[in-house]
């Protein structure tokens, strides 16, 4: 190709002329071009030299550089092609010409550059390269750019002739020394350190120069850079300080050198300086052992002891904690001859006699720095734990029963509790070993005293060091345990403090795995005798908070399968007890018998036989009793309709959503094939009870409803049997569509539903027509759940299609318009999830509903529905088909809309769109929206000015976080937002008041010069709500007022 | 008026002071949350307010080193006064106008303008007791205090939110 071009003048003039070109300086590209004729074959690299000919011979230093460096831009691209004799003799040619003139160095060092890429370059020239480069060139007067090249053919070489260079034997260590001493460019010394790295690493001879090459290196430490603002190079300071660090902590034989240098580092002022000192210590003390430690750890320690003690930066306590942990953990490892003394032990012995006796001041400021030094010392090894524990564990004791005071022997406790943490690191190393073995038993009664201190805050720590001790094999003899089950069993019972209560209740459940007899056989019977004794001679209110905790703590303890064998039907009789009305507390406590069981399917859904036991002891249950309480003849007996409260059943929900969601394919499959003729067809025979006074038949529909005749077929030949009363037997027995709900909309999406198709219809037929709001919202969810599942296809369009036409019937008009909008929305809801194709024309008709002057506000507040995750069904612990950006995906679709509806609606319904904007806004990723801010934004300050106070607590909500996180956006509309949020301080909500308040706070995170012309006005403005009425609102003026004081103010 | 600078090289006069627990955030109670009941302004709520007042010397707040007590702080709403009473924790500690003026600032920026500001310190617990409180109370003294930017600076330190 480059031959055609040449044309008349044949290859060699072509060359000749775009040699000429390049030397005078004309054309640059003519290398290029140049090396493309290498690679095609025109002429080689030695017709090359030859045109170059005189050029390289000139007197003009400037004309024999710009010849050398045609033929090294021509190298680096055509290195792979040369041939060994070729590689020679230019590599002969190049090392020569490293003595000519200065100006030439830079074209020499970019071809030595190209040549060092050779593979085939011949034995020993490496060397003689590199030799050469030492001896003649000064390395650090060259350009950047230049240095960078020489340390590129020292790395290249390094990787190719290691065997080579460490034939050099220490002289390739001493150039290299000469080469970087005093290299300044941060782009350089990352790779000047990598060299380094690489010459310890790799094990080429340091000779006598170690303290050299420390020297050269440690003289960057610690790194003071500061990239320069809209620096290409992206070097930031945290590379550099890796890249050192990796250097300094890469030998042992830098040891002598390098600790002296961080002991005096870690004593300067700079933090910076300090934090580096301490991670490069703690990275050393990976590879150290105690030989290099020895001479150092006394200064060492008392730099590390005063840096906890005074410091005034968690950071750096953290570090020289950690630091401590490494060189303890070092003198840990090390290997000892017979003949050295045990550097640990003395080691521990100084932090020991130093720390000690600060423990026994447990009012004064260095108790704590003294307990983190001991503990970090203590957490280094088993041997280093063993002895600060057995030191400092029996102290601690003795402490405690000197100090009467609660508050300081609830320091000391907390103390303790970090060493007996400890020990769970190390315990199961070696039970005989551990060093709590011989203060067992003072031990256990100090915790026994502290959980029966009236100090509730002396208890909490008690009960948690209990909790650890516990967890520690062999430390709780059996009578001990009894003890422990007794006295958890009695805070829960009776600890004047919920807190207490609810730790012991945690603990329980912490070690119940541990000792199950011990809890069952103690705790659980305990607490059903009370759950079954009817105290009368005390107050009601009383036994109803004591049942409560007995409930919880049921369900707090059942954390092993025995255990939740016998408090499941402890529970489950509790609920059978609600009908009969022998309790007093009612539909709460049936609440939170609930609330308990739903904790334990929670627990049980680990383990599959638990989850299968749990599931068909648990969900026939709550179906009989509420089955019965739906058949009671009449609404006479209140305690019977009991559970077929609202509030009940909701919380009934997620017991057997919980309860089934986990359960195998197949025994799923067993479970559905008894449920779902139970509802369609009455089949009540798995039920544990099976005799009921009627037929059930929740989809029957009943001539008081308001159903049509178009149901009438459902009733049948059942309907000889439903007595007078068949009216209101119906409308109760379909309120159990919520538990069906619960269990088919939470099964795994492989699970067969049996005659679906019936089921479906049904439920679409029920969630329209009933007048029940409960019912059919509940049967809307369980359609919506069940077509979020179903796999696409034509019977799933026909579905929707019957679905869609009958919602559009009934929002026309009618008594059951909002019943209709519910199914519209859980719908919706489902098909959005699933990005099914027919979600768009839906929520177009939502979008269109807005400016309904009925239902719009609903429809407002259903996009809050749409966007948020549902607790009970479509979500993804209930296997339900959610796709990751689906909020994305409607904010897309739905948003451009919602602006246009605002724009165009009537004064009357504007405030719907700005309401349903603002729930969409409020669900949507933070990162989304920020991108998406500046759109929206004219919108959002519009609806500051909503008077709907929906909308402006929604819209100062989604604000607060866009002031912190978009600042520079938002400080184009800062008059705005002054105004307005000063405008909502005196809203009469006081949740607006709040909001607004958070946003004046917010505020401050604008850039400063933006703030400070309106400073005075807010000051001003907002000493006003420093009057408010209530208190949390002046709380929140406190601090926004506080924060506008600092702004542009020093010190802050 | 003038304290020495925090920090710096020049050791603590207290090296290991007594500390003391901190008390929890104040519980919100159903009756707060009520929109209509008004709260009246407590001890409580301005010694919520001094509370975490950094001290300038220790990375403690004025509550751990127990310079601020709750029993020592009066307020009363109706008549719009508060007295607050501070104990420096040594009696030649040299912090102590610093202090005061701290949570003099404090309360000024946070109450409402109508409250008449008492500060001074606990009778019988610092050297120059007198000749602080005197300081405290002068009103021209403390504008001009604030208008000395490296005192401000200090100040301003105290009152900022621990990072």
């Amino acid at each position: 190709m480059a031959a055609a071009v040449a044309g008349a003048e044949g290859p060699d003039g072509a060359l000749r002329g775009w040699v000429r070109d390049f030397v005078s300086g004309l054309q640059d590209g003519r290398a290029a071009e140049v090396a493309a004729g290498v690679k095609a074959g025109s002429w080689t690299i030695l017709e090359i030299v030859e045109a170059l000919g005189s050029c390289l011979e000139n007197t003009e230093p400037r004309t024999r550089g710009r010849g050398l460096q045609l033929l090294s831009q021509v190298l680096l691209q055509c290195h792979s092609m040369l041939q060994e004799e070729e590689v020679t003799h230019l590599v002969l040619f190049y090392e020569n010409r490293l003595k000519d003139h200065h100006l030439v160095i830079p074209a020499v060092l970019q071809g030595l550059h190209a040549l060092s890429l050779c593979e085939v370059l011949a034995p020993g020239l490496a060397v003689s390269v590199l030799k050469a480069i030492f001896q003649e060139v000064h390395v650090q007067s060259l350009p950047q750019l230049d240095r960078h090249t020489v340390y590129s053919i020292i790395t290249n070489f390094m990787r190719t002739r290691e065997e080579e260079l460490k034939g050099l034997g220490a002289d390739f260590t001493f150039g290299f020394i000469q080469v970087m001493d005093g290299e300044k460019d941060p782009r350089n010394l990352l790779v000047a350190f990598q060299i380094v790295r690489d010459l310890i690493l790799k094990d080429y001879v340091l000779g006598p120069f170690v303290e050299e090459l420390f020297e050269v290196t440690s003289c960057y430490f610690p790194i003071d850079f500061t990239p320069p603002p809209n620096d290409p190079h992206c070097i930031q300071r945290e590379d550099l300080i890796v890249s050192l660090r990796a250097v300094l902590a890469s030998t042992p034989q830098f040891a002598e050198f390098l600790l002296p240098l961080l002991i005096e580092k870690m004593d300067s002022e700079m933090q910076s300086a300090k934090l580096d000192s301490l991670q490069t210590l703690g990275a050393c003390c990976t590879i150290y052992g105690q030989k290099e430690l020895q001479e150092f750890l006394p200064s060492l320690w008392s730099s590390l002891r005063r840096e906890v003690f005074q410091t005034a930066s968690e950071k750096v306590e953290v570090e020289a904690l950690a630091a401590l942990r490494g060189l303890a953990a070092c003198l840990s490892r090390s290997v000892l001859s017979s003949d050295t003394e045990d550097l640990l032990d003395s080691f521990l012995s100084g932090i020991l006699q130093d720390c000690r006796h600060h423990l026994c001041e447990p009012d004064m400021k260095l108790v704590w720095p003294s307990a983190k030094l001991l503990q970090a010392a203590a957490g280094a090894s088993f041997r280093a734990g063993h002895r600060i524990t057995s030191s400092v564990v029996p102290l601690l004791l003795e402490q405690y029963n000197q100090h009467p005071q609660s508050s300081q022997r609830r320091t000391i406790l907390e103390m303790l509790l970090g060493f007996l943490e400890l020990q769970q690191k190390w315990g199961h190393e070696d039970e005989e070993e551990s060093a709590l073995l011989c203060s067992r038993a003072p031990l256990c009664s100090v915790l026994f005293s502290a959980v029966t201190d009236p100090s509730v805050q002396l208890q909490l720590v008690g009960i948690r060091a209990l909790t650890v001790l516990g967890t520690l094999p062999g430390l709780l003899a059996p009578p001990d345990v009894q003890l422990v089950v007794d006295h958890l069993t009695r805070l829960v019972l009776h600890a004047d403090d919920s807190q207490s209560c609810v730790a012991a209740m945690e603990a329980a459940g912490s070690l119940a795995p541990t000792y199950p007899g011990a809890f069952s056989g103690r705790m659980v019977q305990r607490l059903a005798e009370e759950l079954q004794s009817e105290r009368e001679e005390e107050g009601r209110r009383s036994t109803h908070s004591l049942r409560a905790r007995c409930l919880q703590a049921l369900a707090a303890v059942s954390t092993h399968p025995g255990i939740v064998r016998e408090t499941v039907p402890v529970l489950l009789q509790c609920l059978r007890q609600v009908p009969k009305g022998t309790m007093p507390a009612g539909a709460c406590d049936a609440v939170a018998v609930c609330q308990s069981l739903q904790r334990v399917a929670v627990q049980c859904q680990r383990d599959a036989e638990s989850c299968w036991y749990y599931h068909q002891t648990v969900v026939p249950c709550l179906l009989a009793v509420t089955v019965q309480a739906a058949m009671q003849e009449n609404a006479h007996s209140p305690p019977g309709k009991l559970l077929l409260e609202e509030e009940v059943l909701t919380a009934m929900v997620p017991v057997v959503s919980a309860a089934s969601a986990h359960l195998c394919p197949e025994l799923a499959a067993q479970s559905v094939s008894q449920l779902v003729p139970l509802f369609l067809d009455g089949e009540v025979s798995f039920l544990p009870q099976d005799s009921f006074p009627c037929p059930f038949q929740p989809f029957q529909v009943s001539g008081g409803s308001r159903g049509g005749g178009a149901g009438a077929r459902a009733a049948g030949d059942a309907g000889a049997a439903v007595p007078l009363q068949g009216g209101q037997h119906v409308a109760a027995q379909r309120r159990l569509v919520a538990l069906l709900m619960a269990f088919v909309c939470s099964l795994p999406r492989n699970v067969p539903i049996p005659q679906q198709d019936r089921l479906l219809q049904e439920l679409l037929a029920l969630s329209c027509s009933c007048d029940c709001p409960f019912t059919a919202t509940a049967a809307a969810k369980c359609l919506a759940g069940l077509v979020n599942k179903h796999p696409a296809g034509q019977q799933l369009d026909q579905l929707l299609e019957t679905a869609v036409s009958r919602m559009e019937a009934g929002l026309a008009e009618g008594p059951l318009r909002s019943q209709a909008l519910a199914l519209l929305l859980w719908v919706t809801k489902a098909l959005v999830l699933r990005y099914h194709p027919l979600s768009s024309r839906l929520t177009d008709k939502l979008l269109g509903l807005l400016g309904d002057a009925e239902l719009g506000p609903a429809v407002a507040d259903g996009f809050s529905l749409l966007m948020a995750d549902s607790p009970d069904v479509l979500h993804k612990g209930c296997h339900a088909d959610v796709r990751i950006m689906f909020r994305q995906r409607f904010f897309t679709d739905s948003v451009p809309k919602l602006v246009q509806g605002f724009h165009a609606a009537g004064p009357g319904v504007k405030a719907n769109y700005l309401k349903g904007l603002s729930h969409v806004l409020n669900h949507l990723p933070r990162p989304v929206l920020v991108t998406e801010l500046p759109t929206l934004l004219s919108l959002l300050l519009e609806a500051l000015s909503c008077p709907d106070r929906v909308v402006q607590l929604s819209t100062l909500s989604c604000l607060q976080p866009l002031l912190l996180e978009a600042p520079h956006v938002m400080s184009l509309h800062v008059d705005t937002l002054v105004t307005k949020f000063l405008g909502l301080t005196s809203s009469p909500a006081m949740a607006i008041r709040i909001a607004a308040l958070q946003c004046v706070h917010a505020l401050t995170s604008l850039p400063i010069p933006v703030l400070l012309p309106y400073k005075p006005r807010v000051i001003r403005a907002l000493a006003k709500p420093l009057d408010d009425m209530k208190r949390l609102v002046r709380k929140e003026a406190v601090v926004a007022r506080g924060e506008w004081f600092l702004l542009g103010s020093p010190g802050r | 008026m003038v304290g020495p600078a925090p920090g710096g090289g020049s050791p603590l006069e207290n090296a290991n002071p007594l500390i003391y627990r901190r008390s929890g955030e104040r519980p919100v109670t159903a009756r707060e949350e009520d929109d209509e009941l008004p709260d009246s302004i407590d001890d409580r709520e301005i010694f919520d307010l001094i509370r975490s007042i950094n001290d300038p010397e220790h990375p403690l707040t004025l509550e751990e080193l127990n310079v601020v007590e709750q029993v020592r702080v009066k307020v009363n709403d109706a008549e719009s006064t508060v007295v607050v009473e501070f104990t420096p924790t040594i009696p030649h500690c040299s912090m102590a106008t610093l202090i005061g003026l701290s949570i003099k600032v404090k309360l000024i920026r946070s109450l409402p303008e109508r409250f008449k500001v008492d500060v001074h310190i606990t009778p019988g617990t610092h050297a120059s007791e007198h000749a602080v409180n005197k300081q405290l109370a002068d009103k021209e003294r403390v504008a001009a205090a604030l208008e000395n930017s490296h005192l401000l600076e200090v100040v301003n330190q105290c009152l900022s939110a621990r990072s």
